[in-house]
């Protein structure tokens, strides 16, 4: 059913020709533009409009193939950083962009022309193509019918088919009604100021006008409106068998495949890139979380990415699945199934029960059946949306048992980030109690719901839970226990804290998991007979896997302040601790209430032989202070990240013997771990060959058995950090001494590029917080990289007056530049420091630089 | 080494002259009045292409420094001593076979009122510029860099608020409004900007006079490349004098409104003396105006070699051992004795000045 309004209009301008962009379109070169003629699918003559980067194809050539209703301009950045080698063409379709005009032309045609045109322009391959939109489909229909030529397959923000359910938005559905289509595609440029307006964060006025300089008229815009009439939305649709046809062919393409998404998209969404991951197993993926419809716009470094993966098409052996799976079992239940007879109590909730160690195995075995049963097993992904409880704990070594992969999210995230999260993260089923039921349904994630705990029969339904973990372990009494995961089977998906940007998913498989175990009991000589109180919430996890009891005490886990004196003291008496870990901020508030404490409490607190103090930087001075209620505990705390932890690990008295240095010495690398650094260029990047030089900074780089597999859904930053073969890049800053200790100076992203070098801040603000007045000291720098100014931000100890930093009375600041021994341009007073959620801890130096350039800058 | 030294009676002309002759060079000064630093002089006005002509025949170099420096005044003076007299200089260097034209211009001229934030040398824009003496200096400017060619390597230094002991252009006025418990601090005082001393000035134009014949045609940016908080400048002036620094503090919207009340003021009345607060000083001294370097240092091979904390040193010793209030100074080494009133009359500005425009009032002491 073809819309006749925009037919009749064709009429008056079939003959529209091809023409130039005007010049002075930001990021386009003019010399990128030719005009070629070329025969159409049926013959006739087309003028083409193209971008043509003119390099010689010595890899070979990039076709790219914009959608609907842009035109060949989304491409501009690839053009000016093609990597060497890479011819790139980006033609404008017919109809579009500064192409000829011409009547309706359908997907088949589309493909057709693109091949007369490519035939044209003498591309012999090898050519990798990449698609936009419906340009998606139409350069797989290319891709399909090109095969000899083909090397690989780029596609963003598209589809081939429209998953069951989905029948596009509001917007495209409403442009199938004739007329109404017709006066939003062409008589106004209502849908092709729409798209450009999708774009997040929103696109520069100036760019806008050029996606739209090629549709000022509604005679230049026909083709839009013609591009909507034929999605083949309905079965009798002329182009649905083509479509149909591209869809089955593209799941017969053996290419390597590189998918870059947006999924802030409400166009093509979540069901449309699970069709293409199916169809496309081979397939890379990074989805850039900030990005919408308008990849190429919202993400520019999809460029670079894309330059990264055709660099690897040349030099990586294949871009497909690696070599076969380890297949050894798990051993990660291996110590909980060996205490199966054991009555001792494995996990201890004060004020609850104890559970032992034979009932928690028959609830973990049991659930895991029951789960396996309703088909949660190998390569499922469940997120977990249950407080840290005993109940969190059972079921992720369930979930463990019957060989899925468990996904967590921090709820610091806030439910916009943990949503973004989770639904990045392809869940297939959610395991939550009931208002974490109800925060699923809000973050709208896709999965099958199981209840945690108990809820009502109607409040079930409601939420759509189709079972509760009750259930499933009746399920399972009698069932056949999962065959079990093997060592190369994912496990986990961690997000970290996302305090730098979109939280990332982290991969660990099994074999991953049982190293960072053994490594653990391995540093804290932690023996089948220790206890533990896991006032920290990853730890209260881990206890049956670690093989040793542990208790919880009465506080809420994930706030680590309400952690008192007193609720330590009951825990560590109702399992006899011998071991506690926990956050510095809640041993900051155990140290608040210690007066509270009576002689019993003392006693047991007496007999813990070993803290750990892990999440965020720790102070030797807490350390010291702590000895107060934990008089015989050796006092540790280690160095890591959600990526790779522990790296190493360091005592009080270890950290005295340190003494004060440039940075915070963090102790030496842990048995089986490697630490190299990358050092700098005085560009603040951290690009030079990895070395165990003695005191020379660069950023920190792990190599362990129990670094992450990779990072989820994010190929281009797992090929960052992965960049050294064998090495996880950290992202922090630091150097070895030549005792082999580690000290970690900042955040890469914090270091200070100034005309006289690299500046990192730690070391700086140690120095400066040495100042009796001083109580805390960010340093940052200010101005373009490579001549930037250091600035010190310091809060003072007696309160200073306003929030807001100023400039500090002259003869504090000179103590200060005393103190730094680096030139400070300016020393501001402020009387806090923004730090992260997360912790509470950690200086936002973000924030901080933020402050001090718009404070230096003056006052308007 | 020949070299012509215009406008050598500011401080900044005055130390270059002297730099040259202590490392053995011939120099001539060419000013309006004598100004005793033991060299030849060619008295007379810059934009008189007689006197200029005469003063550049033999020359290797020439620096060209002269100008008008103000805040207030006519159009038509700054057009004949700042773009018209260095159109002459350079019109006459070439003619006269000079190799190198060393033209000392200001970051003025490519301030458009916005933070200046670690950026390079913009070209010169008149259009943009703020007031007639940065107008006059970017046309000026562009005078001298279109002279460039095979024959005459020409370059432009812009020195940022050069100060140092002797300083009668911003050091002095500043600590005589300190002193007279009249020297405020504009907004926040937190707007960093570049400073640099004398000695510091004074090597870079040497530097530029030596520089290689590739380095031509092009504008530097001239500082110590150590920005500090406009307040924390003040403070440590006013330190090396032994006065308290700036207690008072002024929002900016009350600062620019005073501005606009006292230019209005002077327009109607037609006064010819500095007033103590323009707009264009607010908002110099309110907005960040602060430098990169790198491209400086590496085409002119040159470093400041006085820190700013060694420069505030010397600058306290001199007053030490100077007699001093402003007042029992001869008068005969100011060239305008108003400035003892002005703030820094032109931030941005190094200090020379061979058109001795006529008020010589003295006002304020």
């Amino acid at each position: 059913m073809r819309d006749v309004t925009s037919a009749k209009l064709l009429r008056n301008h079939s003959q529209t020709s091809a023409r130039l962009p005007p010049r002075g379109l930001p990021g386009l070169d003019p010399a990128w533009s030719r005009l070629v003629r070329v025969p159409d699918a049926d013959g006739v003559d087309r003028a083409w409009h193209l971008l043509d980067n003119g390099a010689p194809a010595d890899h070979g050539t990039v076709l790219c193939v914009h959608g609907n209703p842009t035109w060949s301009y989304l491409w501009r950045r690839l053009l000016a950083d093609a990597p060497p080698g890479w011819r790139v063409v980006a033609p404008d379709q017919l109809g579009m962009g500064w192409s000829e005009r011409t009547a309706p032309r359908t997907l088949a045609q589309r493909v057709t022309d693109l091949g007369r045109l490519t035939d044209a322009l003498g591309i012999t391959g090898p050519v990798v193509t990449l698609g936009h939109d419906w340009g998606g489909a139409i350069s797989l229909g290319w891709a399909a019918t090109h095969q000899a030529l083909l090397r690989g397959v780029v596609l963003t923000n598209t589809a081939v088919h429209q998953p069951e359910g989905t029948y596009g938005p509001v917007l495209i559905r409403l442009t199938r009604v004739p007329g109404l289509r017709d006066l939003v595609c062409v008589r106004t440029p209502a849908f092709v100021w729409a798209a450009s307006g999708l774009s997040r964060p929103r696109l520069n006025a100036e760019v806008r006008a050029g996606f739209a300089a090629p549709y000022a008229t509604a005679a230049s815009r026909a083709a839009v409106g013609d591009f909507v009439a034929d999605i083949p939305f309905d079965a009798d649709h002329p182009s649905r068998e083509p479509l149909e046809e591209i869809a089955q062919a593209t799941g017969q393409l053996h290419v390597p495949v590189l998918l870059l998404w947006g999924p802030r998209d409400p166009v093509f969404g979540e069901a449309h890139l699970d069709d293409l991951r199916r169809r496309l197993p081979q397939a890379l993926l990074h989805r850039y979380e900030r990005a919408a419809h308008l990849v190429t716009e919202d993400a520019p470094e999809y460029a670079e990415a894309i330059a990264g993966w055709l660099a690897d098409l040349d030099t990586l052996p294949s871009a497909g699945p690696t070599a076969r799976a380890d297949v050894r079992p798990s051993l990660l239940h291996a110590r909980l199934a060996a205490r199966a007879e054991d009555h001792a109590p494995a996990i201890v909730e004060v004020g609850r029960p104890p559970v032992s160690w034979d009932l928690f195995d028959r609830r973990v075995r049991e659930i895991a059946a029951g789960l396996a049963a309703v088909g949660v097993g190998p390569g499922r992904r469940v997120a977990l949306l249950v407080p840290p409880s005993l109940e969190l704990t059972v079921a992720v070594h369930a979930v463990w048992r019957a060989g899925a992969v468990v996904v967590l999210a921090d709820r610091g995230l806030g439910l916009g980030g943990m949503g973004r999260a989770l639904r990045g993260a392809s869940i297939h089923h959610v395991i939550a109690t009931g208002p974490g039921l109800a925060a699923a349904r809000a973050m709208r994630l896709p999965g099958s719901r199981i209840v945690a705990g108990t809820l009502v029969g109607s409040l079930r339904r409601v939420l759509g839970a189709q079972h509760t973990l009750a259930d499933l372990a009746r399920l399972g009494r009698d069932g056949p226990a999962p065959c079990g995961p093997v060592v190369d089977d994912e496990c986990a998906v961690v997000f970290t804290s996302g305090a730098t940007g979109p939280a990332k998913g982290v991969v660990y498989r099994h074999r991953q998991v049982e190293a960072q175990l053994a490594l653990i009991r391995a540093t804290y000589e932690l023996r089948d007979d220790d206890r533990i109180v896991a006032a920290f919430a990853p730890f209260s996890l881990l206890g049956p896997a670690l093989g040793v009891g542990s208790a919880v005490p009465d506080m809420d886990v994930t706030s680590p302040g309400t952690l008192t004196a007193g609720a330590l003291a009951d825990a560590v008496a109702a399992i006899e601790a011998s071991v506690v870990f926990a956050s510095p901020a809640s041993l900051r508030s155990v140290l608040a209430t210690e007066p509270a404490l009576s002689p019993t409490q003392r006693s047991a607190l007496s007999r813990v032989r070993l803290l750990m103090s892990a999440g965020a930087p720790v102070s030797a001075e807490l350390l010291r202070s702590v000895r107060a209620v934990l008089p015989a505990a050796e006092a540790h705390t280690p160095y890591g990240m959600t990526e790779v932890l522990p790296v190493t690990d360091i005592s009080l008295p270890q950290i005295e013997a340190a003494g004060a240095g440039d940075g915070v010495c963090v102790g030496n690398p842990l048995p089986g771990v490697q630490v190299r650094v990358s050092p700098l260029s005085v560009s603040g990047a951290a690009d030079q060959p990895l070395t165990a030089a003695p005191g020379t900074a660069g950023e920190v780089c792990v190599r362990a058995a129990h670094v992450k597999q990779t990072y989820d859904a994010l190929w281009a930053t797992q090929r960052a950090s992965a960049r050294d073969l064998g090495w996880h890049r950290t992202g922090d800053v630091g150097h070895l001494d030549r005792q082999g200790r580690l000290w970690i100076e900042g955040r890469l992203q914090h270091v200070l590029t100034t005309p006289a070098g690299v500046v990192t801040p730690v070391g700086v603000e140690q120095r400066v917080e040495a100042l009796a007045e001083v109580g805390s000291a960010a340093v940052v720098g200010i101005g373009p990289a490579g001549t930037q100014q250091p600035v010190v931000v310091v809060v003072p100890v007696a309160p200073a007056p306003r929030t807001a930093p100023r400039v500090a009375a002259t003869p504090l600041a000179d103590r200060v530049r005393a103190a730094a021994q680096v030139p400070l341009a300016a020393v501001l007073v402020a009387r806090e420091l923004p730090v992260d959620i997360r912790h509470a801890s950690k200086v936002d130096r973000t924030v901080v630089a933020a402050w001090a350039e718009r404070t230096l800058a003056g006052s308007r | 080494m020949r070299v012509l030294v215009t406008g050598a009676s500011g401080m900044l002309g005055r130390e270059t002259a002297r730099a040259l002759l202590a490392r053995g060079d011939e120099v001539t000064v060419l000013q309006r009045r004598p100004g005793g630093i033991g060299c030849p002089e060619v008295l007379g006005d810059v934009a008189d292409a007689a006197v200029v002509g005469r003063a550049v025949v033999g020359q290797d170099a020439v620096v060209h420094l002269a100008a008008k420096v103000d805040v207030v005044g006519r159009w038509p003076e700054f057009l004949r001593a700042n773009v018209i007299g260095t159109r002459t200089v350079a019109t006459a260097c070439r003619s006269a076979g000079v190799q190198r034209l060393v033209h000392v211009s200001s970051p003025a001229v490519a301030h458009d009122g916005q933070p200046l934030v670690g950026v390079g040398a913009e070209p010169a824009d008149p259009a943009a510029a703020r007031g007639h003496y940065a107008r006059s200096k970017a046309l000026a400017e562009q005078q001298a860099l279109g002279a460039d060619s095979p024959d005459l390597a020409v370059v432009a230094i812009r020195p940022h608020l050069v100060w140092g002991p002797g300083d009668t252009q911003l050091v002095e006025p500043i600590v005589a409004r300190a002193r007279a418990g009249r020297l405020p601090v504009i907004g926040s005082g937190a707007a960093l900007i570049d400073t640099t001393y004398i000695d510091n000035a004074v090597a870079a134009l040497v530097a530029a006079i030596d520089a290689e014949p590739a380095v031509h045609g092009e504008a530097l940016v001239v500082s110590n490349g150590e920005p500090r908080p406009v307040r924390e400048v003040l403070d440590r002036l006013c330190r090396a004098a032994g006065v308290r620094g700036p207690r008072v503090r002024v929002p900016v919207p009350v600062a620019r409104a005073a501005a606009v009340a006292i230019e209005r003021a002077w327009t109607l009345l037609d006064r010819r003396d500095t007033p103590p607060l323009t707009p264009f000083l607010v908002e110099q001294l309110s907005t960040a105006h602060w430098f990169d370097q790198r491209h400086t240092r590496q085409v002119l091979a040159w470093a400041p070699h006085v820190s700013l904390d060694e420069g505030f040193d010397r600058l306290a010793r001199w007053f030490a051992t100077t007699v001093t209030t402003p007042c029992s100074r001869s008068a005969g080494q100011r060239t305008r004795g108003s400035r003892t009133a002005a703030l820094p009359a032109v931030p941005g500005e190094n200090l020379h000045s061979a058109n001795a425009t006529s008020h010589d009032t003295l006002d304020s002491c």
